[in-house]
């Protein structure tokens, strides 16, 4: 596999029921390509995570996901509020998340340091009113 | 421990899954906060929740949760259902709380999977 394959996936901020498309979806690609499972696990993952943030604080974002023979790469580049603090929000249990978020599991305030703990690379970068930029980088050997 | 261990043990209905009861899972875990789930669990457990909606199936999917159990006779959605099936993740539903359904488990050696290292900030 010299060639990197890659897709772009759109998200819909809003819908929380039904959120989690794009992850499961490039869960389902690495199992075809023969990824290694430990692997898969932490991208998908960090991808979830990623996405129900859109999901659940930004109005829409674009995720492309990236598979190159050394190292698999999600990128996340949503339109929505940005983050104020992001060393406040990558805190384990700080979450600003809505009593209807936590009802659906999510909200613990564990989502993004769990992204970071699952990358071997992780940028974030916020402008408020703007958006957020995730790049996240997962070695694969 | 096979589902169908499981199934006898907390006097389970099963929701979907019925040709995978052989399936073996080697830990269990017990959350209603899928964050958590996927920050702590490891692939190949069982997970008891009392959150039964979509996303529940979905983390499964993504943290490689081998099958499910819903506590207190909660009852899945046809929805929810026809989602596990097509992940092949079996759903069972017991009529104990989640203290009793993880008790019940714990005693016949079920052993838990959660290791909750803090993060490195
Ligand atoms: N894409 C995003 N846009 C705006 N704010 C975000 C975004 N992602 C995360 N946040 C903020 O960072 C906080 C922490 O996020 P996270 O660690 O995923 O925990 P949780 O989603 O459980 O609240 C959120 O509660 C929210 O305030
Ligand atoms: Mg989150």
């Amino acid at each position: 596999m010299d060639k990197a394959f890659s897709q772009i996936y759109k998200i819909q901020g809003g819908n929380i029921y039904n959120a989690g498309k794009a992850s499961t979806e490039i869960k389902s690609i690495l199992k075809q390509l023969g990824i290694n499972s430990f692997i898969i696990r932490r991208v998908a993952i960090a991808a979830y995570e990623a996405e129900m943030n859109v999901v659940m604080y930004a109005k829409h974002a674009t995720m492309t996901f990236e598979v190159t023979p050394k190292q698999i790469n999600i990128i996340v580049e949503d339109e929505g509020p940005g983050i104020a603090d992001v060393s406040l929000a990558m805190q384990e249990g700080y979450s600003t998340a809505t009593p209807e978020m936590r009802e659906m599991g999510f909200g613990a305030g564990m989502g993004l340091p769990n992204i970071k703990r699952n990358s071997d690379s992780f940028k974030i970068e916020s402008v408020v009113g703007k958006g957020i930029k995730l790049e996240i980088k997962i070695n694969i050997n | 421990m096979t589902l169908s261990e499981i199934v006898e043990s907390l006097s389970c209905e099963v929701f979907t899954g019925n040709d995978q009861l052989h399936m073996r899972v080697e830990f269990g875990c017990a959350s209603d906060l899928m964050s958590d789930v996927l920050a702590f669990s490891q692939a190949g457990a069982l997970l008891l929740t009392g959150l039964v909606n979509n996303q529940t199936v979905q983390t499964a999917y993504i943290a490689e949760i081998k099958a499910i159990v819903f506590v207190r006779g909660k009852k899945p959605s046809r929805e929810v259902i026809s989602l596990a099936q097509d992940k092949k993740i079996p759903l069972l539903g017991t009529p104990y709380s989640m203290y009793e359904a993880c008790g019940l488990l714990y005693k016949k050696g079920l052993v838990p999977t959660m290791v909750c290292v803090p993060f490195k900030a």
